[in-house]
């Protein structure tokens, strides 16, 4: 996330740790949703997240400087792969590890390391790869100034969280992921079926962790690293919120998102993963529950 | 498609030799006690003579390296599978190890003869008091938990650009002879592992197990689930400290490297190919593992996306690991019988 405010450390009055602060959490949220997703209904921790987001900006670039496609079918097309890609995830790999807590997060993390490693020998580093912006310009919001992909990051965080959230309440596919989440035995003897409905949720977490990629990489560079921070930033995001909390890890996204401004303010700007793994560590420690988790995740953890 | 009914199915016999159940009887025939005694024999003389067999620096080298891979992934093994608390983190002891080492020696003077012991103890405390608060948490929030700490370590270490920051901390002394350099810490591998294998029978490490299956039933019993938690722990802890430890020394070198992905993910897909909960399984896995990946050094980072996939495979198919399968075939007559 450094390139996402990285530049404007050294300039950073009260208003811009407010307006770059909402931005950052608005980042952060739409990272997270993803990983929130998948872990709070079927209760697959996502550890190739990471991976995900990076294989997006590199689809969405590869669509658009090798097939020459529009910038704006390039896009949907990628969120498609990776869709099918979270599907076939769960499909192929998960569901031979499904109930085995260590092992899903093994076979996971195998994967995203794999695909990330495998994508950094092929040499996708550096400056080389990079999106365009949607919109060129930027906007003048009380003395501070913000270029439009920003402010796009902001809106189309809002439309995410929006429609996540009437989506698992007013729709039948919604609810019955929101039922498995709660009680899965239950769930299933209303003829919820368990493996239908994770890979939704995978293909959907895809979805999610490849439409925050399309809308963050045009700020900065499309690189390996950002996968290992995206997976960082996610898993704290769900842990400080709190499990199958949609409240929470909003809430959560914008406590790191702040806390990470306010460190690059007044801090250093090295130290803002180090908030956000102290933010896990802390808060596991502290709160095993979440800031806002309930008393079931607690049982589980403790 | 016709159905077909099963006709015959495979019948799995323990060999009927005491000596696989109690200790005594072991002794009641030169029969029984080889096959005790000689896969144990062949492991240990394995790994005595390998040195020989490769004298090059360059083997000896690795095969110290893989010593310590052994060394993390016997603790790895350890605290999963008789404790179970997984740990992700590795790197985490190595690098505490690492650095403890290399601090004391270059800082301070100490030559290697104090400066691995007390890293050894000393890393092992650091971690294991760092790693107390998150003792309480279960399963994946443990693993989680253990591997942010070696990635804030390292996000620490350079941030204050302390230690050396990125450079590391170069001109630690190394060993002045290859043969004990090398020889001493196959000794300790050797040790650690016959070591554990006693301990984990023990009183104790029954009450690991139980720790393990049933914590509540631990508590129930009057037994502090965190005092042992704790010692445990500091077992794992001391073991990845020392093989971090010996990794300075080796290299002359100390440096955020060490709390590389490299160390936690090697250990872990050498306990799953080796096979989990046998101890034997981790360190043959390492001697499998860690040389195919020298020879995958010219690759780069492809090393990585080998393991994973080997790990990878390993889960999804072959769950239970080489050295379980060898077990079950070396202990039990297998025979097709008539349904």
């Amino acid at each position: 996330m450094r390139y996402v405010i990285g530049s404007y450390a050294s300039l950073l009055s009260l208003m811009d740790i407010l307006i770059y602060g909402i931005i950052n959490s608005f980042s952060l949220a739409l990272m997270a949703i993803g990983f929130t997703l998948v872990y709070g209904i079927s209760r697959l921790p996502n550890f190739a997240h990471g991976a995900l987001y990076v294989i997006t900006g590199f689809a969405v670039w590869w669509i658009l400087n090798k097939l020459h496609l529009n910038y704006f079918i390039a896009i949907p097309l990628a969120l498609i792969l990776m869709g099918l890609i979270g599907a076939a995830i769960y499909r192929f790999v998960l569901i031979r590890v499904r109930g085995m807590a260590t092992s899903e997060i093994i076979a996971t993390y195998a994967l995203g390391l794999a695909t990330l490693e495998f994508l950094r020998w092929r040499g996708f580093k550096g400056m080389t790869y990079t999106l365009p912006v949607f919109i060129e310009g930027s906007v003048d919001i009380g003395g501070v100034l913000v270029d439009l992909q920003r402010i796009i990051v902001m809106a189309i965080g809002i439309v995410v969280i929006t429609f996540m959230w009437l989506f698992t309440h007013f729709n039948r596919t919604g609810l019955a992921l929101r039922g498995m989440a709660q009680d899965e035995h239950a769930a299933m003897m209303l003829g919820i079926d368990s493996d239908w409905m994770a890979i939704i949720a995978m293909a959907m977490g895809s979805i999610l962790a490849g439409l925050s990629a399309v809308v963050l990489l045009p700020l900065g560079n499309i690189v390996v690293e950002a996968g290992y921070n995206v997976l960082i930033l996610s898993i704290a995001v769900c842990i400080v919120g709190g499990l199958g909390s949609w409240v929470g890890a909003i809430l959560a996204a914008f406590m790191i998102g702040f806390l990470q401004i306010i460190t690059v303010a007044y801090i250093q700007s090295h130290f803002q993963m180090v908030v956000a793994l102290l933010a896990i560590i802390l808060t596991l420690i502290l709160r095993p529950s979440g800031f806002f988790g309930r008393q079931k995740e607690l049982e589980e953890r403790v | 498609m016709a159905v077909t009914t099963i006709e015959r199915r495979k019948e799995r016999l323990d060999r009927g030799i005491k000596v696989r159940t109690e200790g005594i009887y072991a002794l009641s025939s030169l029969e029984e006690v080889s096959y005790l005694v000689l896969p144990r024999l062949l492991l240990i003389l394995g790994i005595l003579i390998l040195p020989l067999l490769m004298p090059s620096l360059y083997w000896n080298r690795v095969i110290s390296i893989v010593c310590i891979y052994a060394l993390l992934a016997l603790g790895f093994d350890f605290l999963a599978h008789f404790v179970g608390l997984v740990s992700l983190g590795g790197a985490f002891f190595i690098g505490v190890g690492g650095y403890a080492a290399a601090i004391l020696n270059k800082y301070l003077g100490l030559s290697p003869v104090f400066t691995i012991p007390i890293a050894t103890i000393g890393g092992a405390i650091i971690c294991t008091l760092l790693l107390l608060p998150a003792l309480p948490l279960r399963g994946v929030y443990f693993a989680i938990v253990t591997l942010m700490y070696p990635l804030t370590l390292m996000r620490i270490i350079e941030a204050l650009n302390i230690f050396g920051g990125t450079d590391g901390i170069l001109g630690v002394a190394g060993f002045s002879n290859k043969w004990v350099e090398q020889y001493l810490i196959i000794f300790i591998v050797i040790f650690a592992l016959f070591g554990l294998r006693r301990l984990v029978n023990e009183d104790m490490g029954i009450v690991f197990r139980g720790i393990k299956d049933n914590d509540q039933s631990v508590r129930a019993s009057g037994l502090s689930v965190t005092l042992y938690k704790t010692i445990a722990v500091f077992i794992a802890s001391g073991l990845g400290s020392l093989g971090g430890a010996y990794l300075s020394h080796i290299y002359m070198w100390s440096g955020i490297s060490q709390f590389a992905l490299d160390f936690s993910v090697i250990p872990i897909a050498a306990t799953v190919v080796g096979g989990g909960s046998t101890l034997v399984g981790p360190v043959l896995g390492c001697f499998i593992l860690v040389p195919v990946s020298e020879f995958l050094r010219a690759f780069g980072t492809l090393r990585i996306v080998f393991y994973s996939v080997i790990l990878l495979a390993f889960i999804m198919f072959r769950s239970e690991g080489l050295m379980v399968y060898a077990q079950r075939k070396y202990h039990q007559f297998e025979r097709w019988v008539k349904v």
